[in-house]
């Protein structure tokens, strides 16, 4: 069984799925979205079988296969994986069928076909499989620049009115990222040409390289840029709100919840590992950018109106949290930002997906808009609070797991940091609540307000410039009523699975901590830090 | 004092906690289906806890038993395990909170019989009774603040229960943030106990608590007592709990009067191996609790909210309860007392509340009652005896604990004992003040009923649970403190008790506050039992009056140090972030776009002119090659 | 005749070539202006060959010859159809490829 190719496959089964989606005739729009939600969970029971594979105590990289790419430059289609990249692609399992089932009656607007935006998100899963069971620094780069395909026509095809816009500020910002990586991957090689005698992108062999601390920061920095765009770090972040607030639902959590995770899995796989003099050195500017992020995107996400952008700013608070513990440089802080990037996905893919739900049914994005749904559509604001506490990390929920650890693990060496982000978690109670507040609870008002008995106007169920005349002509007499429906039976199969991994992850993460720890440790040794985890200060007596 | 493994009964333990969160599970999945025998589920898995725990109680005599469970989270040097500790600190609250808790739940039974969504009030009293027991049971701090949030989130979803009124759903967001400030406190401690020592269980931070710097001790103790004062409503954080009367009125009784809002208490006496080596952050207990004890007995005589007049007198009981245990070894014992007594007589009074708005039509404007004695018998007897128990009439319930703060106070021998006290002596006539207060404008005078509002005696199945907490009320004084002392059975946690130095002859401090207390009702007779009640709050108040209404300007101070700036800063931020940050990243795209265009202009699509262009160029190319090679 | 005598009769037939291909507008005449460039070209890739004793420049010569009769062809066919859509065989008057 160890011979099988599993990462291969995990990437050519969606690559040919979705020519398979692209190749079928016009017309066939359910049959293609049926293929997508098998092709999906096919790569969800491989995924799975994969994990079984795996040996968690074994060798760093695992389920390897490399075939030589192109030889005369050292370039190998090398793929394999390590702990954290493993719950990455289970994650990718995971959310891929979710977003199927999510967007099953989303429709095209004018000339466009459903069958692309399966084809491409068939794609996209592809590139994220491949981005990261990369093991070869070249193949790494190839995957993440060809990622932004897919996400740029999800985004510029199937988006939200200003999609053109946000479709090329993604796509330039990536962009921009990649070229700066791509100058520093090519850096990397010429480095280990002069090393080696000849030159290499094979992770494990640029790994042993001393270079030298000055081109270091360099190529440390090169690497830095494309990630911190990608995840986004503050100030990189303006594209993410664009993005994910016009981005169709599934592709906002595929957005945040996967490609994002490819900036902090950058850190650690490749800045930590590669350049560990110049991690160390650069770690205090990091971080500074990393507890600004926490801070002041969590005051901006308060201060949003459009629902989708406000949880695209609590993403980027969460990546502050994430990289937080990534350059506290210790087992149990790094260890937290993996599962961080694992729960996030989760908690805030089902925020984003219950948000989507909200709007599918006012057609509104403007928190102002809604009021008093909990009172009719109870189950609809259940899911929404338990994705909201996840996201402000609720012990019980699985975020707060993550989000213990990296504070808990970074607090003995970055101390100042990890104060000032623990005062993040008031502010994230308060713009979840906030937005809880405003569109559940109080008295029903907005756009889903049924229209008044009374009133001969035309249906008032349009935009958001009508719900205040409706409030108004509404006879005081009656109590407004709104007209929503609670969840759909589709949509309790989207919500479920996502609540249960919230629990369950919540209460008994262990297992998924097991399989991230062995990685995290190696990167540590790296990197110089003691693997075995932070020493305290004070002496102990007797252990407990 | 050593751990043992457990055994017997006490290794089921955990059902305490599984049981009540199963109905909370069941009762929230189940959906319309559970309707109809939801509340008596409910109900049941609470009353089955609270068996339970008697019969823990009854195997532990004195042990200090430890559960092991699963392991939670184990990574580097981190390793939590999920663990409960039953000991006599535990099994206390545990008796507590289940035996209360289930009082609760029956009388919830009449209490929310018209509600449509009883059901779903049944299953997060559950989540809350599960998540109360995890905080009381744990054996580490992690478990520890997952039944502080858990209680937190519970409390959250219970006052926003009528979630329509835009007053419950602000309280209810008020509640959850001012608790998670303290709870930031609560895990800042952990952080630093986890750098330090290496460890967050109980057995691993108390037992080398010693070898710490003095300095890092105090950071602790100062850090844990913020987190208690969120969830107490001790000051600097008191404003959020009197809002939290939005709730269901036996939301008030179990969750903001007997059980959680002492969770506060319960942590300072469980870390007492921690406070035992600051003297500063148990000194700063002390004043946190003397300012907080005059802060809700001073906002409570001008209230005309009964639940809010309650709530008042819940921040200054538990003000106490902090003033004790900030006392040290000498206090421990006579808090936890009192935190147990209060349960009962608060609860009860809070029960009394509720069924007196149950019965005016869920007013809870004092102003518009009067007369009720003779109209709901029950409840004025039950309520009549909670009320003597918290001012401490002779021979109830207050009269034991609360003399034995005031006494530990004396005993400190100093003049900041005097002082301490002094002021508890004088809250305690302050008290008396508003319950007398509370009592005349409801039960007694005049009827100054709304029309339409025909008062009646509640059902049995309400009138049941207020009785036996008038019981409890009634004995539980004499029961914790002479007939079978707290104090012996806490000892395996606290040690052997000292024998006081009394300062002052404890009888002198009895009848020094009988005096205080008889002076608080008779002023209160003179100003509201003599006169009619106006049905409007007078506006024409002196300063004083008008400060107490306002609860000494709490809310006015966070408004404008917290909430104001914090919106002012919010929208500045997004200014910068749409115009700045934003604005810089397209303003270069747009400084890009123009130049572009600007060369473009360049293109007249003459072809002469490239040409030319062309030219000159090979000739500034072969003149830099000449250069090159000539020089 | 030295080597001089051929390297400025080429450069005087390029200044040639370059100055009518700046001044002149009619597309034909550009066209051999720069058909005479290239020509100059050749005479120096044959000179030098013949100089260094090497056959390298003559068979580069040949090369240009054979690309610039494609190119004749090409450019040719181009202003033939410029002139029948437009009238003219003005360079001036092709002047849509701008911004």
């Amino acid at each position: 069984m160890t011979t099988f190719p599993w990462l291969l496959t995990m990437i050519a089964v969606p690559a040919v799925g979705a020519a398979a989606v692209a190749a079928l005739p016009r017309g066939r729009e359910s049959l293609a979205r049926q293929l997508a939600l098998g092709v999906s969970l096919l790569v969800l029971l491989l995924a799975v079988l994969a994990t079984i594979a795996f040996d968690a105590g074994g060798e760093r990289f695992q389920l390897t296969t490399s075939v030589s790419w192109i030889p005369d430059f050292g370039v190998d289609f090398a793929l394999g994986v390590d702990g954290i990249a493993l719950v990455m692609l289970l994650l990718i399992g995971v959310l891929v069928p979710v977003v199927v089932v999510a967007s099953w009656r989303e429709e095209a607007t004018g000339r466009r076909s459903m069958r692309a935006f399966w084809a491409w998100l068939l794609l996209l899963e592809s590139m994220m499989v491949g981005v990261f069971a990369a093991t070869d620094v070249f193949l790494f780069y190839v995957f993440f620049e060809a990622m932004l395909v897919p996400m740029y026509f999800l985004i510029g095809s199937f988006g939200g009115p200003r999609r053109q816009y946000a479709a090329v500020k993604f796509f330039l910002y990536s962009l921009v990222g990649g070229l700066v990586m791509l100058a520093a991957v090519i850096g990397l090689y010429v480095v280990s040409a002069n090393e080696l005698g000849e030159g290499t992108f094979a992770f494990d062999a640029l790994r042993q390289i001393e270079i030298d601390p000055g081109v270091q920061k360099l190529l440390f920095l090169g690497f830095f840029v494309a990630f911190a765009i990608k995840a986004p770090l503050v100030p990189f972040h303006t594209w993410l709100p664009d993005s994910g607030a016009e981005a169709p639902i599934g592709g906002a959590v595929l957005l945040v919840g996967v490609l994002d995770k490819v900036g902090t899995f950058g850190f650690i796989r490749y800045c930590l590992p590669l350049f560990p003099d110049a991690s160390r050195d650069l770690a205090p500017y990091v971080l500074v950018l990393a507890v600004a992020g926490v801070l002041y995107a969590a005051l901006l996400a308060m201060g949003q109106s459009d629902m989708k952008r406000l949880v695209s700013y609590t993403s980027i608070a969460h990546f502050g949290f994430i990289a937080l513990g990534i350059f506290a440089f210790t087992t149990e802080a790094t260890t937290g930002a993996v599962l961080y990037m694992v729960n996030h996905g989760i908690a805030t893919g089902l925020l984003f997906l219950v948000v989507g739900m909200l709007i599918a049914r006012g057609g509104s994005r403007l928190v102002g808009d809604y009021g008093g749904v909990a009172a009719q559509a109870p189950l609809l604001a259940g899911v929404f609070l338990i994705a909201g506490l996840a996201s402000l990390a609720l012990p019980g929920t699985n975020s707060f797991v993550s989000e213990f650890l990296v504070l808990i693990g970074s607090f003995p060496t970055r101390p100042v940091a990890t104060v000032l982000a623990t005062v993040g978690i008031v502010l994230a109670a308060l713009y979840v609540l906030l937005v809880y507040q405003r569109t559940m609870h109080g008295p029903a008002r907005g756009v889903l307000l049924e229209p008044a008995p009374e009133t001969t106007a035309p249906a008032t169920g349009g935009g958001g410039a009508t719900a205040a005349t409706a409030t108004l002509e509404a006879p005081a007499a009656a109590p407004a009523r709104l007209r929503v429906r609670d969840l759909s039976r589709r949509e309790l199969a989207v919500a479920a699975p996502m609540v249960a991994l919230i629990i369950a992850l919540g209460v008994y993460p262990q297992p998924l901590i097991a399989l991230i720890e062995p990685a995290v440790a190696a990167t540590m040794s790296d990197v110089g830090a003691d693997p075995a985890g932070v020493s305290p200060e004070a002496p102990v007596e007797g252990t407990d | 004092m050593e751990t043992v493994p457990a055994d017997g009964l006490i290794a089921a333990s955990w059902l305490l906690i599984a049981l009540p969160l199963a109905g909370a599970a069941v009762l929230l999945l189940g959906g319309r289906r559970t309707d109809r025998w939801g509340h008596l589920l409910g109900t049941g898995t609470v009353v089955a806890a609270f068996v339970l725990g008697l019969l823990c109680t009854l195997q532990l005599g004195g042990r200090r038993v430890d559960v092991d469970l699963f392991t939670f989270v184990s990574t580097g040097s981190l390793d939590v395990q999920a663990g409960l500790l039953f000991d006599p600190l535990s099994a206390v609250f545990v008796l507590l909170i289940t035996g209360v808790g289930a009082l609760i739940h029956v009388y919830s039974i009449g209490y929310m019989a018209h509600d449509p969504r009883r059901r779903r009030f049944f299953a997060y009293l559950n989540l809350f009774v599960a998540a109360m027991l995890l905080l009381v049971l744990g054996d580490n701090f992690v478990a520890l603040y997952v039944g502080w949030e858990g209680v937190g989130l519970a409390s959250y979803l219970l006052i926003a229960f009528w979630h329509e009124r835009p007053s419950a759903a602000t309280a209810a967001k008020k509640a959850f943030i001012m608790n998670r400030v303290g709870d930031v406190g609560l895990a800042l401690a952990i952080f630093l106990m986890f750098a330090q020592l290496g460890t967050v269980s109980y057995d691993g931070v108390f037992g080398a608590v010693g070898t710490l710097a003095g300095g890092t001790v105090t950071a602790i103790g100062l850090l844990l007592l913020l987190g208690a004062c969120g969830k107490s409503g001790q000051f600097p954080l008191q404003a959020w709990l009197p809002d939290a009367m939005e709730g269901p009125t036996p939301v008030s009784a179990l969750i903001h009067a007997a059980t959680m809002v002492t969770a506060g208490v319960y942590l300072i006496a469980r870390c007492a191996p921690i406070y035992d080596e600051t003297p500063t952050a148990r000194a700063v207990v002390l004043a946190v609790g003397a300012i907080t004890l005059m802060i809700g007995a001073i906002a409570g005589c001008a209230q005309d909210d009964i639940k809010k007049v309650l709530a008042y007198s819940t921040v200054s009981q538990i003000g106490y309860m902090f003033l004790a245990v900030g006392l040290g070894p000498v206090g421990y014992v006579a808090g936890l007392a009192h935190l147990l007594t209060h349960g009962f007589f608060k609860a009860g009074l809070f029960l009394g509340a509720g069924s007196v708005m149950h019965a005016m039509g869920d007013s809870v404007d004092m102003r518009r009652f009067g007369g009720l004695a003779s109209r709901m018998k029950v409840t004025f007897v039950t309520f009549g005896l909670g009320y003597l128990a918290l001012i401490g009439f002779p021979f109830l319930s207050g009269f034991y604990t609360k003399d034995a703060i005031i006494e530990a106070a004396f005993d400190r021998g100093d003049g900041w004992g005097y002082l301490l006290g002094g002021v508890a002596i004088l809250a305690a006539g302050l008290t008396a003040f508003y319950m007398t207060r509370l009592m005349l404008m409801t039960f007694f005078g005049r009827p100054r009923w709304e029309p339409g509002v025909h008062p009646h005696e509640s059902p049995t199945v309400m009138t049941a649970p207020m009785v036996l907490l008038a019981v409890g009320s009634v004995l539980a004084g004499f029961l914790l403190v002479v007939a079978f002392p707290l104090e012996s059975w806490l000892t395996p946690v606290f040690g052997e008790p000292e024998e006081a130095e009394h300062v002052v002859a404890p009888l002198v401090v009895s009848v020094l506050v009988t005096v205080v207390m008889a002076l608080g009702v008779l002023t209160a007779w003179l100003f509201v039992g003599r006169r009619e009640v106006p049905v409007t709050a007078p506006v024409r108040v002196s300063p004083v009056t008008r400060a107490a209404r306002r609860a000494l300007y709490a809310d006015a101070v966070n408004e404008s140090l917290f909430m104001r700036p914090g919106q002012w800063l919010t929208r500045a931020l997004v200014f910068v972030d749409n115009r700045g940050v934003d604005g810089a990243v397209n303003g270069l795209a747009a400084t890009l776009g123009g130049s572009s265009s600007r060369l473009g202009r360049t293109q007249t699509g003459f072809v002469r002119s490239y040409a030319l262009s062309m030219l000159g160029g090979a000739v500034v190319v072969a003149g830099a090659l000449l250069a090159v090679t000539a020089g | 005749m030295s080597l001089t005598h051929y390297l400025v009769l080429a450069a005087i037939l390029f200044t040639i070539g370059a100055v009518g291909v700046l001044v002149r507008r009619n597309a034909i005449v550009v066209f051999m202006c720069v058909e005479l460039m290239l020509n100059s070209v050749n005479l120096t890739l044959v000179t030098f060959a013949r100089a260094n004793g090497t056959v390298d420049g003559q068979v580069m010569a040949f090369f240009v010859m054979v690309v610039a009769a494609a190119e004749v062809v090409v450019g040719l066919a181009i202003i033939m159809s410029i002139y029948r859509t437009r009238r003219s065989a003005s360079v001036d008057d092709a002047n849509l490829l701008k911004y």
